[in-house]
């Protein structure tokens, strides 16, 4: 919410910002010796800072890098102990983990509750921001709370005695339980997101439309809906991430044949009996991170922030 | 529905008719609220309200070795070091983490400002580990940083160490995890909190021969302080209820024993739903205290700015 503000706010700082290049370059203290001379030792003391702040990235970055390329490189190796890199290469540990594991299973699993909890909390949440965002109501408070408290509140601590519930109502380790429970913490985050979004919408724009006699319908339909739909579709993305890869929740309702990708991992790796070989569940963490990869590049596809953030201003401007 | 909205809008102006709308309260457009609420009645409420009904039938054996009546989940909960200590073993994770995340995040954000070349390469590798996911990562530091991993032996063979150093399977593999799981996010947030910040009233300030650590503590500190308490509570949050990679790459049994695996004992293993429901209601509370305080410390904090600049 606050990151919509503040990219608005960025954009129409960037051509000041640009404008004043030359005074803002020098920010490194290493020009600009009028401001710096006098406290000179503190000037002194930001140049080893970015040092260390390199120094730090490099670390972050090295350890990412680590352990991306050690995965791959583990899931298509054989026989890799205590050398650098493994003896032999081979794909077969994909082959073995896809019909060990049904993968093709989990993965339409995986998607058929990521799409349904995307859609369902969209239809549900939406409608409630524009309630939030345009009206004064009683007890607007406490229902803006309510919505809030499933985000902020550690997923476990609910998760347990919504499982709980489940099971009681017979709906456990079934795929509507794991679409239910991870609808709780979604659709109060589609709140979160869009009602600030609403309210940057200029209200003129719909009383506009009603004036020239649009009935509430037609106000969705064609006048909100297309302002709406990067909003939505922004929301949409970051619950399909959260979804795919939300395991607390989902390990809790599902079971055998309802387990999503993320589970599906997490119980190869803690199996009962020794875990499963290494590379096995290697290959298949490779395979989570290349899909949420893939949807994320073709969600990007679809959505430019920038542009969303254009189309929201030139409905201010209006 | 429409027809009344209709019929009330076209005269007067959107003010006017909010007003009205203020002074009766509820109109037509509230039904919008209503799956929501609906939803969060029977998905939240009604489960929340029916876990802490449980939390007051504890199980007989748990009466049998506790005592207190239908509350002796909670007595069970405050005497049995099992659960008690986890309280203490999952706040010595959660809030160092968050601390890091959000205090490595600042001077890199304020580094990461100003335009350069590579910034958006940097600024997307920094962000990549949230398509990684918690299984993904325990599963590469597992491999990286286990005992024959390759950052063991490089050390090795630098001779910066003679002995494999020990990264998993304990607190630092945990902590390691939630790091690179949780910076990002602290990263992303600040960025953005940063760039809000008007750089005139920087500039300014450099006019009237501020120096650096001048502008950062009297001007952008401030201004940013709420925005860190932010970050620092959504970090806590996500920390807090670490579960996959306090099994995966901690100690479940011993050091990195937090609630959300306790719970889950009680849950998954023990069947014992009242015992797990009650741990999972004092996980939140004692959360909910965390998020308390710093959001008592942060109503300080914004009073000190704004007493600052006026």
């Amino acid at each position: 919410m606050t990151t919509q503000n503040v990219d608005r706010r960025s954009q129409e700082g960037a051509p000041g910002a640009t404008d004043s290049g030359p005074l803002s370059l020098p920010d490194p203290p290493v020009k600009n010796p009028g401001a710096d001379r006098s406290p000179g030792d503190k000037a002194l003391s930001a140049q080893p800072s970015t040092w260390v702040a390199w120094a730090g990235v490099a670390a972050f970055l090295v350890l990412l890098m680590g352990i991306l390329v050690s995965v791959v490189t583990d899931s298509f190796g054989r026989a890799w102990y205590a050398q650098w890199l493994p003896t032999e290469f081979t794909a077969s540990w994909y082959a073995e983990a896809w019909t060990r594991f049904e993968l093709g299973h989990v993965i339409l699993v995986t998607l058929v509750v990521a799409i349904s909890v995307v859609a369902l909390s969209i239809l549900i949440g939406v409608p409630a921001s524009y309630a939030l965002a345009r009206r004064q109501f009683p007890f607007k408070r406490a229902v803006t709370a309510l919505f809030l408290l499933p985000v902020i509140i550690p997923p476990i601590t609910f998760g347990i005695p919504l499982a709980t519930v489940m099971y009681n109502f017979g709906l456990g380790r079934t795929v509507l339980a794991v679409i239910l429970v991870n609808l709780v913490p979604s659709v109060p985050f589609v709140i979160i997101t869009m009602t600030p979004f609403i309210e940057q919408i200029n209200p003129a724009i719909e009383n506009a439309a009603r004036m020239s006699g649009a009935r509430m319908r037609h106000v969705f339909l064609r006048i909100l809906g297309p302002i709406l739909v990067p909003g939505i579709l922004a929301a949409a993305i970051l619950v399909l991430v959260r979804t795919v890869g939300m395991f607390e929740l989902t390990y809790l309702v599902s079971g055998p044949g309802t387990d999503t990708l993320v589970v599906s991992i997490f119980r190869a790796m803690t199996s009962a009996g020794g875990s499963e070989p290494r590379p096995l569940v290697s290959a298949m963490a490779f395979l989570y991170t290349a899909m949420m990869l893939v949807t994320l590049i073709i969600a990007l596809r679809f959505v430019n922030p920038t542009q969303l953030v254009a189309r929201v201003r030139d409905g201010d401007d209006e | 529905m429409t027809t009344a909205t209709a019929r009330t809008k076209p005269p007067r102006g959107s003010a006017s008719l909010r007003h009205r709308l203020a002074d009766r309260g509820i109109d037509s457009q509230l039904l919008f609220l209503v799956p929501a609420i609906v939803f969060i009645l029977a998905l939240f409420v009604y489960p929340f309200a029916y876990g802490f009904g449980l939390t007051l039938q504890p199980s007989e054996e748990t009466v049998d070795r506790w005592g207190g009546g239908i509350l002796a989940n909670y007595v069970r909960f405050f005497g049995d070091a099992f659960t008690f200590e986890s309280v203490w073993l999952t706040a010595r994770l959660a809030i160092p983490a968050a601390l890091f995340n959000v205090l490595a995040a600042i001077p890199l954000a304020i580094k990461l400002k100003h335009r350069f070349r590579g910034k958006r390469l940097i600024s997307t590798l920094l962000v990549l580990p949230i398509t990684l996911g918690t299984v993904l990562t325990a599963q590469g530091l597992l491999i990286f940083a286990g005992r024959q991993g390759w950052l063991n032996q490089a050390l090795l063979n630098l001779g910066i160490i003679d002995q494999p150093l020990e990264l998993v399977h304990n607190y630092i593999g945990v902590l390691l995890s939630l790091i690179i799981s949780g910076f990002p996010f602290a990263f992303l947030l600040i960025s953005s909190y940063l760039s809000g910040i008007d750089p005139s009233l920087d500039r300014a300030a450099r006019s009237l021969g501020a120096g650096w650590g001048q502008r950062f503590f009297r001007i952008t500190l401030p201004l940013l302080a709420p925005g860190l308490a932010t970050t620092f509570i959504l970090t806590f949050v996500l920390a807090f209820s670490v579960f996959p990679s306090a099994t995966l790459v901690g100690d479940p049994s011993g050091s990195t024993r937090v609630l959300a695996v306790v719970a889950y004992r009680f849950f998954g293993e023990q069947f014992d739903y009242p015992m797990a429901s009650t741990v999972a209601i004092m996980m939140g509370l004692a959360e909910l205290v965390v998020v308390a305080i710093v959001l008592l410390g942060r109503s300080f904090l914004y009073k000190g700015s704004t007493g600052g600049k006026g």
